[in-house]
């Protein structure tokens, strides 16, 4: 019995979870710009809490950008316009993924160059690795393979 | 390279974020520069807190000034309030944007706390908050003589922030009109 209410209560806080994620609903003309809306709300950062997107957070500032986005959306705006009307007020902070420019090219370029300076050391230390290694080669000569069949031999007989 | 050089490698990688960390301790990442920096105060129409009249983005020009984006349910605003006073005091104009407020509350704030402001803009629903790019307030703008914005101080406005921040830039457009 214990058993059964146990797995009931794990299942309830399963079916919970979500529930806190909602903050309010709109309702959209068409469910493609209700696709859009959650994209775009996903993309949009909250300017107050600065690690959270404006679909997750509860300030007052982003239940604001995301009546602001229902109606531009309604309104028809493309998404660069809605992205350019947030970004002239709040600053490329705003997105989370934010316009390539001179502020932002360490942003952007950073993670390829780190890789490739990785792969360059990871290059290199091999390269010297392999150096210091014996210069003969790891193939057996003929003499060896002859000797080695004689040895296994041996070891079969006297076995 | 020689070898041994190689073995100062990590210490130099070490040296060099702990530079970028050091910097970091000293940087705010709540202190955000405003999108509008050296672009005009947005146009507006929107009523005057308790005058029967319709304020304009023209009503603010005219000589320096700060703008005071504030409300009733803005602890930090209550904090900054005495200090707005002795700077209105002192002949700092200030102007105030009672940002999506009750009139009433405010009214009934500036009558209890005083009014260190020449008018106060209503803005009700916030719209010209996010024309502004607010995000909390307090926030206090720095407008030159034509309404342009010179700088966004967000959080409390007290002594320390008016001496080392908003006026030194505030003279500096003083000086500007004098010649």
């Amino acid at each position: 019995m214990s058993q059964v209410l146990r797995l009931l209560g794990a299942v309830l806080v399963l079916v919970a979870l979500p529930v806190s994620a909602v903050i309010e609903t709109y309702e959209f003309s068409d469910p493609a710009l209700e696709e859009r809306y959650q994209v775009l709300s996903a993309e949009l950062r909250c300017p107050k809490c600065q690690n959270q997107n404006i679909a997750d957070s509860n300030a007052p500032i982003s239940r604001d950008l995301r009546n602001v986005l229902h109606q531009q959306l309604e309104a028809g705006a493309s998404d660069d316009e809605i992205l350019d009307y947030m970004v002239a007020r709040y600053g490329e902070f705003v997105r989370y993924r934010p316009r390539f420019d001179g502020a932002t090219a360490v942003l952007w370029l950073a993670p390829a160059l780190l890789v490739l300076a990785g792969l360059a050391v990871a290059l290199l230390s091999l390269r010297g690795r392999r150096r210091q290694q014996s210069p003969e080669s790891a193939e057996l000569s003929a003499a060896e393979r002859r000797r080695l069949q004689e040895l296994l031999e041996k070891t079969e007989r006297d076995a | 390279m020689a070898p041994r050089l190689k073995l100062f490698i990590p210490l130099l990688l070490f040296a060099a974020m702990a530079v970028f960390l050091f910097r970091g301790l000293s940087l705010d990442p709540q202190e955000l520069p405003s999108a509008l920096l050296d672009r005009p105060l947005p146009s507006f129409s929107l009523p005057a807190l308790g005058q029967e009249r319709t304020l304009q983005r023209e009503d603010l020009l005219g000589e320096p000034a700060l703008l005071n984006v504030w409300a009733t349910w803005c602890v930090a605003c209550r904090v900054e309030h005495p200090y707005l006073r002795q700077l209105a005091d002192s002949g700092v104009p200030i102007y105030g944007v009672n940002y999506k407020d009750e009139d009433a509350d405010a009214a009934r704030w500036l009558g209890e706390l005083g009014n260190p402001y020449r008018f106060n803009i209503a803005d009700r629903d916030g719209s010209l908050g996010l024309d502004l790019g607010v995000y909390g307030a307090p926030e206090t703008y720095l407008l030159d003589a034509d309404g342009v914005i010179r700088y966004r101080h967000v959080g409390v406005v007290d002594e320390r922030v008016w001496q080392t921040i908003l006026q030194p830039r505030y003279q500096q457009l003083l000086g500007g009109d004098a010649p």
